[in-house]
């Protein structure tokens, strides 16, 4: 048995070396990628789609990324400042970024700190348009102290300070090539915004907005013996099922992204045998929006306002309610149904990192009809001839509104049977997503105005840290005509203790207790019933067998590790 | 002739005012929002900031009148300019219509795409007259034949069963079963010796076939009613009597005849060619003027959404034209003066 083991052991690490020997800069020819969904810009500070920000991080690289395990590893910095080895203040109102030495941009420039200074004005500008502005909120100054170190000091204490240069969403771009693209300018470079210099393992070579994007290798990558692939195609267009179908079926492309597919489409495709569909779960979650305020036509200026609590849903304000309207719902169906491998049950808002994963909701994740309906004969709601449950008057008519979208059409229809059988009425309402999502004060149908009794969207946070996400449960955070309708908090929940604690987290370091508060900021919306978590949902994608060091990564861009992307031989 | 060419010109120019407001005001009444494709991650202020930063803050009037003057005087100027080689006036000064998406001006992206639309859905076009005229006319001359029913049967297919559907057959046959031709289509391909002209025509193939297939049904039968009708007239009876051979009849009196009403179809449908073939292109990647639109309206991107609009309107207005000339040329019994 030991003499196999050995025998095996020696063998692998043969391969290893002969791989090792072969690995050679650009030997593997051309990667042939399909986004359905085109680039449109290759700055991502200017668009801030997944697309572009997939697009540009073959290209530009921040000071460090994430992992697929949700570590942070060090980028363009030579290590993950900490308190411990000092590179973050005691008092966590600054973080010193050393950076990594050698480093040049692909015109053969050094990589210097006035780079990664120079990123932060122009991402901070306030005419620049720049999306991703919420990194820098509280930055007092960005500054290099030599050429190879950053300090970034901030107005308040930190305890992550891990905002800006962290993660694809906020990437360095060249001083030199940028410098006169500040503010209102931004928009009008176009030749900069198709083309940005990077640090990362390619360059690019040619771009048509929602089209294609052709990419070569950067002779000038830091390290000698990458990247595999001497040139990337990125193309665009069409549909979803068809890009699975190029690189399951015909097998014309290496990599398909975002198949977002019926799965037993997928499956079938699968079983041609020329590629595999890979997925990967962060933070986004489909979830149920309870309104606890009163969404009546008849209130006119005061539909859907919180007023401090004096307009309370008619029935949604009844815990028993909310509590067995989730009960009622089946996860694991409309799992099965819409998202097969890009989804699995949660009871959670925050699902993930694990060690944020609450497990005291379990409840929900199977479904009991039984207990719901008794729930409900108990809080005094009687069915009445038509089967449906009043009390005072009051009947459990639910107006249930989301985007339209085929997944989520389905996974109304399942839901509104569900809720039939406990003698819940449901009326079903599709909205155009650039409606819905979109933000004119004028409409009505915004998912921040939510004319509606539930609604259903998914939602997700950059990075690892949950902090901003949570204190979108805040009061503040209600949307309504005194704040133009701006807001995170779309079910008008409003609780104090949640507000302390929230601020506590805001006070709070150390990761162990930082997630002690965000699974109990976590537990009291899911006891409350604000929120009704359905779907933990992953990112899919499908690659060609051949393709080898793909690892699929849901808290940075696919593209992290585009360097270590090879041809299997 | 010519007083009447400048009196239609004159008329267009009030009529394409009253269009390009209609398409603005149109659009800028429709509640959509450029942000928002964007993720939820990035909240409400900054989404305020970038709609600020595309101009979305000043009043309609001010954005209409901004818009026009790009699109009928910057742009023409910067064509000029482009073409001529000569600077007029302050050229890095002037503002161009530029998308919201892309921050890139928009007629440069609609230069970008219309190469690959008009090879593949021009030629298609070309394809389609091609296979509608001599089938059309054929199918008139043996009325209820076999050719004649077959030929219907086959328009009629031609013309209900949907391109997104022969499309995707198409596919699944010659991609996908028999792996004979590429199912997606390389815009940047460069056709630079016969081995690329051959993977060009290959990638071709398939996208030009769905889109002839579908205007030659139409044609086809529009030929062949014009056919009929001239079959019937004296003065066929007049040359077959004075003694010349049926092609002759058929294609020298008969076909000149009926292409009249067939050529001013034709010229009526060349805008459409421009405006590219909104599923075709999606089926196949070809990323054309019809998918830059269908984007540009899926994202908000109300600048391009405006422009291509607008362009297909004066495309409109002038094939008009140019049929109503082209009638005048083909009958000399219609006199304009």
């Amino acid at each position: 048995m030991s003499k196999l083991r050995g025998l095996m052991l020696t063998t692998v690490v043969l391969v290893v070396f002969a791989t090792a020997a072969h690995a050679q800069r650009g030997a593997d020819g051309e990667l042939r990628m399909l986004y359905w969904q085109a680039p449109s810009v290759l700055n991502p500070f200017l668009s801030g789609g997944t697309k572009d920000i997939h697009a540009a991080a073959f290209v530009i690289e921040p000071l460090a990324r994430y992992d697929d395990r949700a570590n942070m590893v060090p980028a363009l910095a030579a290590e993950i400042p900490t308190v411990e080895n000092g590179g973050v203040a005691a008092n966590l109102k600054s973080v010193t970024w050393k950076l990594r030495k050698g480093v040049t941009w692909s015109d053969g420039t050094p990589f210097t700190a006035a780079d990664v200074a120079f990123t932060a004005a122009y991402c901070m500008h306030p005419d620049g348009g720049c999306n991703a502005a919420p990194r820098f909120e509280n930055v007092a100054a960005v500054e290099a102290v030599d050429d190879h170190t950053v300090r970034i000091s901030f107005k308040v204490a930190m305890p992550f300070p891990y905002g800006p240069f962290v993660g694809s969403t906020c990437p360095v771009i060249q001083e030199k090539q940028f410098q006169g693209c500040l503010g209102a300018k931004a928009p009008e470079c176009t030749e900069q915004n198709f083309g940005p210099v990077g640090t990362g393992a390619f360059k690019v070579k040619e771009f048509r907005p929602n089209d294609v994007v052709r990419y070569e290798m950067n002779e000038r990558y830091r390290n000698p013996d990458q990247p595999a692939f001497a040139s990337i195609l990125v193309k665009g267009g069409g549909d979803a099922v068809s890009a699975a179908r190029a690189v399951l079926e015909t097998g014309e492309f290496d990599y398909a992204w975002n198949l977002q597919v019926e799965p037993e489409i997928l499956a079938a495709m699968e079983k041609a045998g020329k590629g595999k569909v890979v997925s990967a779960f962060g933070t986004l979650v489909e979830r149920l929006i309870v309104q606890l305020s009163n969404p009546d036509p008849a209130l006119g200026d005061k539909r859907s306002t919180y007023q401090d609590g004096k307009n309370p849903h008619p029935f949604l304000s009844d815990p028993a309610v909310r509590r067995a309207l989730s009960l009622a719902i089946d996860r694991k169906i409309l799992v099965e149904a819409g998202y097969g491998q890009a989804g699995r049950v949660t009871c959670n808002v925050l699902p993930a990192p694990p060690v944020y994963a609450s497990t005291a909701n379990d409840w929900c994740k199977t479904q009991d009809v039984a207990a719901a309906n008794k729930l409900l004969d108990e809080a005094g709601w009687v069915r009445g001839s038509d089967g449906i449950r009043a009390k005072n008057g009051v009947r459990l008519s639910i107006l249930y509104q989301t985007s339209t979208n085929s997944v989520r059409q389905g996974t109304q229809a399942l839901i509104k049977q569900m809720w039939r059988q406990i003698g819940v009425e449901t009326e079903l309402k599709n909205i155009s997503a650039s409606v819905f999502f979109g933000s004119d004060p004028a409409s009505p149908d915004t998912y921040q105005k939510f004319y509606a009794d539930i609604q259903m969207y998914a939602n997700l946070f950059n990075g690892t840290d949950p902090q901003a996400y949570m204190q979108g449960w805040l009061c503040k955070e209600i949307p309504g005509p005194d704040n133009q309708w701006i807001g995170n908090n779309m079910p008008r929940y409003c609780d104090p203790e949640y507000e302390k604690l929230a601020a506590e987290l805001a006070k709070t370091a150390g990761i162990e207790k930082r997630a002690a508060i965000a699974r109990r900021l976590n537990d009291m919306l899911m006891d409350y019933g604000a929120l009704i978590p359905l779907v933990h949902r992953g990112e899919v994608g499908a690659h060609a067998l051949s393709l080898g060091g793909v690892r699929i990564n849901a808290w940075d861009a696919l593209q992290w590790n585009i360097n270590e992307w090879h041809r299997r031989k | 002739m010519s007083r009447y060419l400048a009196r239609r010109l004159l008329f267009a120019v009030p009529t394409l005012l009253a269009i390009s407001l209609i398409v603005f005001a149109l659009l800028d009444l429709a509640p959509s929002d450029p942000t928002a494709q964007l993720p939820l991650t990035i909240p409400p202020e900054t989404r305020q900031a970038i709609r600020e930063s595309l101009g979305l803050g000043q009043p309609f009037h001010v954005r209409y009148v901004k818009w026009l003057q790009q699109f009928m005087v910057n742009e023409p100027l910067n064509l000029l300019e482009s073409l001529s080689g000569i600077e007029i006036g302050d050229s890095a000064g002037r503002l161009r219509v530029r998308s919201w998406s892309t921050r890139a001006p928009v007629v440069d992206l609609i230069a970008q795409r219309l190469p690959q639309t008009l090879t593949v859905v021009g030629i298609s076009y070309i394809v389609a007259i091609f296979i509608a005229v001599p089938v059309g006319v054929y199918s008139a001359y043996r009325q209820y034949s076999v050719f004649d029913q077959m030929g219907t049967f086959v328009t009629m297919v031609g013309f209900s069963v949907p391109t997104f559907f022969t499309g995707t057959v198409l596919i699944v046959i010659f991609s996908v079963w028999l792996d004979w031709l590429p199912s997606i289509y390389d815009t940047t391909h460069r056709v630079t010796d016969v081995e690329s002209f051959l993977y060009q025509l290959r990638q071709m193939v398939m996208p030009v076939m769905v889109i002839a297939l579908f205007n030659a049904a139409q044609l086809g039968r529009f030929t062949r009613s014009a056919a009929l009708e001239n079959l019937n007239q004296d003065y066929v009876r007049t040359a077959r009597a004075k003694g010349l051979t049926e092609p002759k009849v058929l294609l020298i009196h008969v076909l000149r005849n009926s292409l009249i009403p067939v050529v001013t179809v034709i010229s009526l449908g060349v805008p459409a060619t421009f405006a590219g073939a909104i599923i075709t292109e999606q089926i196949f990647r070809i990323n054309g003027i019809g998918q830059l639109l269908i984007g540009a309206i899926e994202g908000g991107d109300i600048p391009t959404v405006q422009t291509v609009t607008f362009i297909f309107a004066v495309l409109i207005v002038v094939f008009n034209l140019v049929a109503d000339v082209l009638y005048g040329v083909l009958d000399p019994r219609i006199r304009y003066d």
